[in-house]
């Protein structure tokens, strides 16, 4: 395909993002056209058109129900070991629709930019964008840009909207975990948060953990092939496995039993939060989803996930009880039980 | 992952559980009244409840968990005067993170913060000397807080700003000491502690000697304590060996931490920057004579307190806090009366529900707090019926 960029010839020559490109004028056209349009790259966008214009009878011939969720991206900083913004802004969203059983299809994108902002990391920015959009098969179809005075932003804010479609038979939600279900988890907790805690670069600590940024969509689309039932599940973003959990119990008013001993945990992250004194069952993940799921589908489960390359460490984390109702217990590694609770406020590093 | 999972060995804790059991045996009077145990150090009250540790033992042993947090029993006024400095336009405030959240009468550094105060979290104070030297033009201040433990690398840091003549860098000093303190609690009238578990990072700079009047004076036995699950139960084996052996000694579990002596270096900085204070006042406990220091004349110019005006308020705690009894062991922390409903960890009225050390929070966090509230209130309907 032939970029805009091509058509109409227009490059961004500038270094640095200044007001001007979010003013309407010649400045901004070149940057969405350079940049975005460009960058992203498909038809639906380079039709320049304010709205994305997506073929209704084909989307919804696909299944039951629409799927639809925003968020919006503030990480500091930018770029960390092992992803960017960018990534994580493409992944979050695929990974929201995801849980939810649907299949993405289209994202849009809205770009705040602080003014001093450099081109050549915007564009890195996108290129990582496009970069996950097409390992999990989605297309960023519409966008807006504005530019805000120095001091108004931290660098770069990105939202993502997305679109999916659930097929017809899949429902998945909170409340209906069951008592003798099974809890699954896809690999090892807290590398997001303990790779971001490094990256900021307050501790000095040398290490080589990355963030666990990837899209869901194939590996619960694998899921799905096996068990359709699947009850609940939820992506461990912010506030970590523990939360997710919670949500569950209250949600259906049973009891999350989980083991400490199964919970998959790389030892650089484990030896981080020991150091902070942060528990990991709260450090946020970005491609980590926790499943409760009929007992008798875990085997074909947990087959496909580890087969699967963002499900290699799958595990079974435990199992759903009647009683205590609403409440998370963890079966500590030591012998004994303590409740999980949801958190208040952020996770501060303990002082001794 | 090496040396923390020898320390976390359910096996050698089953087997640890069994000894104590067989020990009680030979204390009959633990069958009239539970044993009182405290661990002073709130270190040692996350990792009883991180690992479940309680429901493991006999009942007949009761933990207590003191009052060594020392970001629980920082008193309202002294965030008040922190929140003052951190107000000024020409102060960068540096402070350990958890005591951000820490309430003050109006607010906590937290809250002035996000109202544009630079306050900046360090995991050192020398990271506070570090942002002296890269900003000139501005004045840092260091939040020193904590026991013995801390006290080291505080006074290393003034020592350094002295040595490279550093002039923007002073320390508000809220340090705290822990033997005044625990002679307080064993002076207490009410008082019923069995016997101690004490701080392993205290000693390891105090070394055994300090504790020895516990044991000698008071009658009373004491185990230098490490923070692995493992170290806790053995210690209270030890404890309990000494109980039924009608022993009172300072002995000490964290060897491998602690040696008898301390540590001599980081004493010589702290008796050459601080002195005691004549007394400190306790979130919960109230003054307590010489349990705070403050630094030295010839340190005076990196003393915040005397570089800027702090407003010095005491702000008494709220009268349905019952924190001095929990801290005593004179009530759970579930039998106060405001516990779980007016005080939460959102909303903490006392000194124990402000940290996740604290004994209340812990309770709240980690325990079934439905339950705990319906005993207690089982346990008030019993006591208006008696």
């Amino acid at each position: 395909m032939s970029t805009p960029a091509g058509k109409t010839g227009r490059s961004l020559r500038a270094e640095t993002i200044t007001l001007a490109h979010g003013a309407g004028g010649k400045a901004m056209r070149d940057l969405i056209a350079d940049i975005f349009v460009s960058g992203f790259d498909n038809d639906t966008l380079s039709q320049l058109e304010d709205q994305a214009r997506i073929d209704a009878a084909a989307l919804l011939g696909e299944g039951g129900k629409l799927a639809m969720t925003t968020d919006s991206y503030v990480v500091a900083p930018l770029f960390f070991p092992g992803g960017d913004i960018g990534k994580l802004a493409v992944t979050g969203t695929v990974n929201d629709l995801a849980v939810g059983g649907a299949t993405p299809k289209y994202l849009s994108c809205g770009m705040i930019i602080e003014e001093g902002m450099s081109v050549a990391e915007l564009r890195r920015i996108v290129a990582s964008m496009k970069a996950t959009a097409d390992a999990a098969g989605v297309q960023i179809v519409t966008g807006d840009t504005k530019v805000v005075p120095r001091g108004a932003a931290d660098r770069l804010f990105i939202n993502t909207a997305g679109i999916g479609v659930i097929p017809e038979g899949v429902d998945i939600a909170t409340h209906r975990a069951r008592p003798g279900d099974t809890i699954l988890l896809n690999g090892f907790i807290g590398d997001h948060g303990a790779a971001i805690a490094d990256a900021r670069g307050e501790l000095s600590l040398e290490s080589n953990i990355e963030t666990d940024c990837q899209p869901l969509n194939g590996l619960i689309q694998a899921m799905l092939e096996v068990c359709r039932d699947i009850h609940c599940m939820r992506d461990a973003t912010r506030g970590g496995v523990a939360t997710v959990l919670n949500e569950f119990a209250e949600a259906s008013g049973t009891c999350m039993r989980i083991e400490e001993g199964q919970i998959p945990i790389r030892p650089e992250v484990r030896g981080l939060s020991e150091i902070l004194g942060l528990d990991p069952l709260y450090l946020a993940n970005e491609g980590k989803l926790v499943a409760i799921v009929p007992a008798g589908s875990v085997e074909a489960l947990l087959e496909v996930m580890r087969a699967h390359p963002a499900g290699r460490h799958s595990a079974c984390i435990g199992r759903v009880t009647e009683a205590p109702a609403n409440t998370v217990i963890l079966e500590t590694g030591f012998g004994g039980e303590r409740i999980v609770d949801m958190l208040v406020g952020e996770q501060l590093p303990r002082i001794c | 992952m090496k040396y923390v999972d020898e320390f976390r060995d359910p096996a050698k804790a089953r087997s640890l559980v069994k000894e104590i059991e067989g020990l009680l045996e030979r204390i009959p009077q633990a069958d009239s009244r539970p044993l009182q145990l405290m661990e002073f150090c709130g270190g040692h009250t996350h990792t009883i409840f991180r690992y479940g540790i309680e429901q493991m033992l006999p009942g007949r042993i009761e933990l207590v968990h003191g009052p060594g947090c020392p970001v629980c029993v920082l008193p309202m006024g002294r965030v008040d005067d922190c929140v003052a400095l951190a107000e000024r336009p020409d102060v960068i405030f540096t402070t350990f993170g958890d005591a951000m959240r820490v309430p003050g009468s109006k607010k906590s550094l937290l809250q002035a913060k996000a109202e544009g105060a630079d306050v900046r979290m360090v995991y050192s104070p020398l990271d506070a000397l570090g942002i002296a030297r890269k900003n000139p033009d501005r004045q840092v201040i260091f939040f020193g807080l904590g026991f013995e433990t801390t006290m080291p690398s505080t006074a290393m840091t003034v020592l350094q700003a002295e040595r490279e003549g550093i002039e923007n860098f002073s320390l508000f000093c809220n340090h705290i000491t822990t033997v005044p303190t625990i002679k307080a609690i064993l002076d207490s009238p009410d008082m019923q502690l069995d016997g101690f578990v004490a701080p392993g990072h205290v000693s390891m700079v105090v070394g055994e000697e300090p504790f020895r009047f516990v044991a000698e004076t008071y009658h009373k036995p004491i185990v230098i304590t490490g923070f692995e699950p493992l170290d806790i139960l053995q210690s209270l084996w030890m404890l309990i060996r000494q109980l039924a052996e009608h022993r009172c000694e300072v002995e000490n579990q964290y060897s491998r931490v602690v040696p008898a002596a301390g540590n001599p270096a980081g004493l010589d900085a702290i008796h050459k920057v601080f002195e005691p204070r004549e007394f400190f006042e306790w979130r919960g406990l109230g003054s307590i004579d010489h349990s705070g220091v403050k630094m030295r004349d010839s340190y005076a110019r990196f003393d915040a307190e005397r570089r800027f005006s702090v407003p010095n308020l005491k702000i008494a705690d709220p009268k349905s806090c019952q924190c001095g009894e929990v801290l005593k062991g004179v009530i759970r922390p579930w039998e106060c009366k405001v516990f779980g409903r007016a005080c939460t960890p959102e909303t903490p009225l006392g000194a124990l529900m402000v940290s996740s050390e604290g004994a209340c929070a812990a309770y709240y966090n980690f325990g079934n707090l439905p339950e705990l509230l319906a005993r207690r209130d089982r346990k008030g309907d019993e006591g208006a019926a008696a």
